[in-house]
């Protein structure tokens, strides 16, 4: 079966991509590896979106994925690995099919950059975490180790010094990238510890972290004993299946512009997987919006 | 079958001493990707016989979710015999439960 437009990625770019498509009288197949609503789903409470002042991640995906669906989007639960043009349409390849559509939006997003340490996969769930506001409650009044020196590590250290005993701030340089505000208050909090100028070199655990090795930049080693380790070293786009038909800046962004298109005519790229300056839930919708309009241009003028 | 919600007063019954392999999911009502899972798995337990579904509501039941070491929800936990065989951490589409469960 053909698809006018096929979204990789079910997250609010290309959920909200997929309502244009539709709204367009297109037809729509969104492919998502894992739930729809894609990293918006961990958010707690979404307080910047237009129209709703509260609303959790939870909630929104569901609304807009229902609101997709009422249209008419169809979605499977699929892991996109490869596009490959061929007679004017693209095939996309999927662990478990093959889809065709004439057009196709790129809206993978991003996920959380590990540090690349021997049993860092194993440890996940048992002690180290890429999310604080998910998994802090289970480190109520236990010591943890927060990695990193952006704004997502400076608020995972404010947020989990309210609950844990100890938090150690652990960061490569001596001055955060993060706002100095957030830094400032950190240091007014008497059970946050900060560990400059040093990264995490080992973990050590039995069934659950038990410690981490911290090695300073004059090679110095300590170990420090902590329950909890919450890795906000930056996230990664999930481009790399699709380098070939869409072109990636250095750091793995699709280069494209405000109107989403990348060097593969019929190909878009859609949301924070895109070379842009600002990554929020707005400017996600905002790209699928942009891509699926584009999209439907396409189509129309190939028609 | 249904996803029956245990406690700390009926996991040992429910799970430890259960007659075939137990699909154990950690969860908590604030954690998004636990509500995208609940369906699945109610979905799930009522088209899968081989193993019989629990739920652990970590707030009200943080002994269980300490003894089997978990730190980040939703996970979901494979109990054989009284013993842990298998677990995987975050959301998992259903096709990739019915592989997680296969003939354990």
């Amino acid at each position: 079966m053909m698809h006018d437009i096929i979204i990789i990625g079910a997250g609010p770019a290309g959920m909200t991509a997929a309502i244009y498509g539709r709204r367009a009288s297109k037809t729509v197949l969104m492919i998502e590896a894992k739930s729809y609503g894609g990293q918006i789903i961990n958010t707690p409470d979404i307080e910047n979106y237009p129209v709703a002042p509260h609303i959790s991640g939870f909630d929104f995906a569901m609304k807009v994925f229902e609101q997709a669906t009422a249209l008419g989007a169809e979605t499977v639960f699929e892991k996109a690995v490869k596009i490959t043009p061929h007679d004017g349409i693209f095939t996309v390849t999927t662990n478990k099919a093959d889809h065709d559509g004439k057009t196709v939006i790129i809206a993978t997003g991003s996920e959380n950059r590990k540090l690349g340490l021997p049993d860092e996969d194993r440890l996940v769930g048992r002690g180290v975490s890429y999310c604080a506001t998910c998994d802090g409650a289970f480190f109520r009044s236990k010591t943890v180790a927060v990695v990193g020196g952006g704004n997502t590590a400076l608020e995972d250290a404010l947020y989990l010094s309210e609950l844990a005993k100890t938090v150690y701030l652990i960061h490569r340089r001596d001055e955060f990238r993060g706002a100095e505000a957030t830094a400032e208050q950190l240091r007014g909090r008497e059970n946050v510890k900060f560990v400059l100028n040093s990264t995490v070199t080992a973990l050590h655990a039995e069934k659950r972290l038990k410690s981490i090795t911290v090695k300073n930049k004059n090679g110095d080693e300590t170990e420090l004993e902590v329950n909890g380790l919450f890795v906000a070293v930056g996230r990664i786009p999930e481009n790399q299946n699709f380098a070939e038909v869409a072109e990636l800046d250095g750091a793995g962004y699709v280069i494209a512009g405000e109107d989403c298109r990348t060097n593969t005519p019929g190909i878009f790229a859609a949301g924070d997987n895109r070379v842009k300056e600002v990554r929020q839930l707005v400017t996600a919708a905002s790209d699928g919006a942009a891509a699926a309009t584009e999209a439907v241009k396409y189509l129309n003028s190939n028609r | 079958m249904a996803v029956i919600e245990v406690t700390e007063k009926t996991f040992e019954n429910e799970v430890k001493k259960a007659d075939k392999t137990v699909l154990v999911d950690f969860n908590a009502g604030w954690c998004g990707p636990c509500r995208m899972l609940k369906p699945v798995l109610e979905q799930l337990s009522e088209e899968t016989g081989n193993v019989k579904f629990v739920s652990v509501d970590i707030d009200e039941n943080d002994e269980i979710a300490d003894e089997y070491d978990v730190t980040s929800i939703p996970c979901l936990v494979l109990v054989k015999d009284g013993v842990e065989i298998d677990r995987h951490v975050g959301f998992i589409p259903k096709d990739a439960i019915v592989d997680f469960i296969g003939d354990r």
